[in-house]
């Protein structure tokens, strides 16, 4: 239960840091609506909603590495260490990404408002099927992210290496969404995802459970 | 394996291939014809790619506990070799192709898939540039590298299956072994791929003593 206390007290920190500069949460938030807006005029003719569909987890893929990748490049090398003396590993990384899931459910739940306002014609028919996409990939997106974030931060040289490393490693997750979220814009009854949603669960838990593994020797230096 | 009965056996066998292969018969299909031929080339690339990733994950793992230099060069070195047989691989595969369904690239899942994971391991060796201290590379790129494996299983292995693939054995496609894969075709398939894995995991075994020998000399 000690894993448990920690954890939730680190995620209590994380929100309270939040809370105090709202930095990140507004920072995302303006650069999804600027991208979405950008590609409204950008893309003002095109009439494929599935193309709209691809550009949505396009928008959301970027501000997703965005937000996440803060979570440990923001970190000073004295505040890294400061947490490894008062929590376990595991504890740490649980309360991370458990703080970027939720950081990343607001987030795309606003951005899906926001582009379902601005694209009128895109509203998928399947509302909810699209959601528990959104959702799924929040989820992902937070698993994967972190993990590689921390990967990078301890390599030095954060920006640019994020994107190398995470981009081959989030294309299966991807195209797996941008299926499930296919089938909801051709409203296509809910028998037809399941296979998609339980390979995400699958990804997930099995992202989980290596970086569980893997983070207690990344940590230390 | 610091013997050579297993050199000479990798030797004749994709030697063996390379005649039996060209030589013998094969049966006659409509659209592949003879290119059913590069099928002893192609598909053996992958399963070379593959036993040598594995090899690596395997050391990755090791150096995590062992935290030896010996078990990171066989790691990095093992992925050297195995990003050269992945993109053998996808030329050969690319070639082919270009043959039977036109262009050299057909938005093929399975292509796709497989030029992502070669990214992957691609990102492996720059993460490893950008780390200069040796213990730290040598820590952070294995962590990477057991990270991204499973992610490299289900591109390969799982998510294929899911989609339509030109490639025999998806999206209704008969698989080969089901008509075509007939026993003249076996006699030589098998041999091919135990010898090219032989011959990539000799490659390996070189260019671990080569680096090793480089690291010998700058220590001293």
């Amino acid at each position: 239960m000690q894993l448990a206390k920690e954890v939730k007290y680190l995620i209590h920190k994380e929100v309270l840091l939040e809370w105090r500069s709202k930095y990140t949460i507004n920072g995302i938030l303006l650069y999804v609506v600027s991208t979405i807006f950008t590609c409204y005029l950008s893309f003002v003719s095109l009439g494929d909603k599935l193309a709209w569909n691809a550009l949505f987890w396009i928008i959301i893929l970027f501000a997703s590495i965005n937000g996440v990748s803060k979570s440990f490049l923001q970190e000073t090398k004295g505040q890294q260490l400061y947490n490894y003396i008062l929590a376990s590993p595991a504890a740490i990384l649980i309360s991370k990404t458990v703080y970027n899931t939720i950081l990343m459910l607001v987030l795309t739940t606003i951005a899906l408002g926001f582009y379902t306002l601005v694209f009128d014609s895109f509203t998928p028919p399947d509302l909810l099927l699209y959601y528990v996409a959104v959702m799924m990939g929040s989820i992902s997106f937070s698993t994967v992210f972190t993990m590689v974030s921390a990967i990078a931060s301890k390599a030095g040289n954060g920006g640019m290496l994020m994107a190398i490393l995470s981009f081959p490693i989030i294309i299966p997750v991807l195209i797996l969404l941008i299926k499930l979220a296919k089938n909801a814009v051709d409203g296509l009854p809910w028998e037809n995802s399941y296979d998609e949603i339980g390979m995400l669960l699958l990804v997930n838990v099995l992202t989980v459970a290596t970086s569980l593994l893997l983070f207690p020797y990344l940590w230390r230096d | 394996m610091n013997k050579t009965w297993w050199k000479i056996l990798g030797s004749v066998l994709v030697i063996y291939t390379a005649i039996a292969g060209l030589l013998m018969g094969v049966p006659r299909l409509p659209i592949i014809n003879e290119s059913i031929r590069n099928l002893y080339f192609h598909v053996p690339m992958w399963f070379a790619m593959i036993v040598l990733f594995s090899i690596s994950v395997f050391y990755s793992i090791k150096s995590l506990s062992t935290k030896s230099e010996i078990d990171d060069i066989k790691a990095v070195e093992s992925v050297n070799a195995g990003i050269v047989f992945g993109l053998l691989g996808l030329v050969t595969g690319a070639i082919w192709a270009k043959y039977t369904w036109g262009q050299f690239w057909s938005f093929d899942p399975k292509q796709n898939f497989a030029a992502i994971s070669v990214l992957l391991y691609f990102a492996y060796l720059i993460l490893r540039n950008a780390i200069d201290e040796e213990q730290k590379r040598a820590k952070i790129s294995a962590i990477y590298n057991i990270f991204a494996f499973p992610m490299m299983v289900v591109l390969l292995f799982v998510l294929p299956r899911l989609k339509d693939s030109l490639h025999p054995g998806n999206g209704g496609n008969p698989g080969f072994n089901s008509y075509d894969l007939d026993s003249r075709m076996r006699m030589v398939f098998y041999p091919a791929c135990l010898g090219w894995i032989l011959i990539g995991y000799w490659v390996y075994t070189i260019r671990f003593r080569i680096r090793s020998i480089e690291t010998k000399q700058q220590q001293n």
